[in-house]
């Protein structure tokens, strides 16, 4: 069991490092909100996960019904977490392209073109 | 190694990430940089207080996350509502 | 009703330690849900959330959906940019493409799907003409339609939430 916990506690790091090195590494805000969005959220996920399996195991050790509700509230993290990370992030993006900041290295960018069109904000 | 060696382990690596990432969120060229940098700080301390709620043997600590998690996602909200000007 | 029901359980599922629930619980959880029910219905009278968001069917969908392409995709999401992070290799870019979608519910599902698979991130919906802006990590195609993008996920989008 230790062992499968240290497993998804190593995959969680991982990812959770890498976002944060996608936070140096990326040259805009968009390429930026790519790395951290994707890789904190699949790392957290992986972390809280090592923590149900933790709960469950004591669980089934010792019939202790703590474990049991540990485990459904990080359950119920996990999904307030993917919910709202998700939608931030869309926030954000959009704020940031009404803001006037442009795609750096961008090969196409409809959005400018169809505001220019129409003479303001879409939507 | 015990269980808990390794939870706490796995948090202090977690609590580095996090202070590195305050890096960018000193340093960003722009405020949406920064407020990027808040939000993916948001979620590496949400994901520290589970690590941490085991450590310290507290089911209270996963109800903070929730709640904390809840108003880190308001926070972001707001701050996207101010950059696009309409606040 | 669909947030009356909604924030009751979830009060309830995070009181529950375990063993059996006192009625006074049960009490609160009824006001609190009443109480979040007339908020929303007070501040935002516009919007409705259907019955078909409780339909089991629906629901047990969006399990399956939950587990199934959705958890695939994510993954294959995350070491497409663990790849691009070690290599610093991208090729961004804004495309719009068409959705087809009618229900507001299916829409935001599908937005928020989009912005944790692979390689892209919703930027801006356009409320009329059902068209989402998506900014794309590394744009092979200047003109792509839904399949290019997100593969299956519109076709999953109109049978959970349409």
């Amino acid at each position: 069991m230790v062992f499968a916990i240290g497993i998804l506690l190593g995959i969680g790091l991982i990812f959770n490092v890498l976002g944060t090195i996608s936070l140096y590494r990326f040259p805009d805000v968009y390429t930026r909100l790519h790395g951290t969005t994707k890789c904190t959220t699949f790392g957290s996920l992986f972390t809280s996960a090592a923590v149900v399996v933790y709960g469950l195991s004591r669980y089934f050790d010792g019939y202790d019904g703590r474990f049991v509700t540990l485990s459904l509230h990080v359950v119920v993290a996990i999904l307030a977490l993917l919910i709202s990370n998700a939608t931030g992030a869309h926030a954000l993006a959009r704020a940031s392209h009404r803001s006037g900041i442009m795609p750096l290295y961008a090969v196409v960018d409809h959005l400018a073109e169809d505001e220019k069109n129409k003479g303001g904000r879409i939507s | 190694m015990t269980t808990e060696a390794l939870f706490s382990y796995a948090a202090v690596v977690l609590g580095l990430a996090a202070l590195v990432m305050l890096g960018r969120l000193i340093a960003g060229p722009t405020l949406a940089d920064r407020a990027v940098a808040l939000d993916a700080m948001n979620t590496l301390v949400v994901a520290l207080m589970i690590l941490l709620s085991v450590i310290f043997d507290s089911i209270v600590m996963v109800d903070v996350a929730i709640v904390y998690a809840g108003l880190s996602f308001v926070g972001t909200m707001f701050i996207a509502r101010y950059l696009e000007g309409s606040m | 009703m669909v947030i009356f029901v909604a924030s009751a359980l979830t009060y309830l599922l995070l009181v529950w330690a375990g063993g059996a629930i006192e009625w006074l619980e049960v009490v609160i959880a009824i006001v609190f849900g009443g109480l979040m029910a007339v908020m929303a219905r007070r501040w935002n009278p516009d919007i409705t959330l259907r019955h078909s968001w409780l339909n089991p069917i629906r629901l047990a969908r969006f399990v399956v959906y939950l587990f199934g392409p959705f958890l695939f995709a994510l993954i294959q999401a995350n070491l497409d940019v663990a790849m691009r992070v070690i290599t610093g290799k991208i090729n961004p870019g804004i495309v719009r493409i068409p959705t087809g979608l009618n229900g507001d519910g299916a829409l935001t599902l599908l937005a928020n799907s989009i912005t944790l698979t692979p390689g892209t991130l919703t930027v801006d919906a356009n409320d009329k003409s059902r068209e989402l802006y998506i900014h794309w990590i590394n744009v092979t195609n200047e003109k792509p339609g839904a399949e290019d993008i997100c593969g299956t996920f519109p076709k999953w989008a109109r049978r959970i939430a349409e």
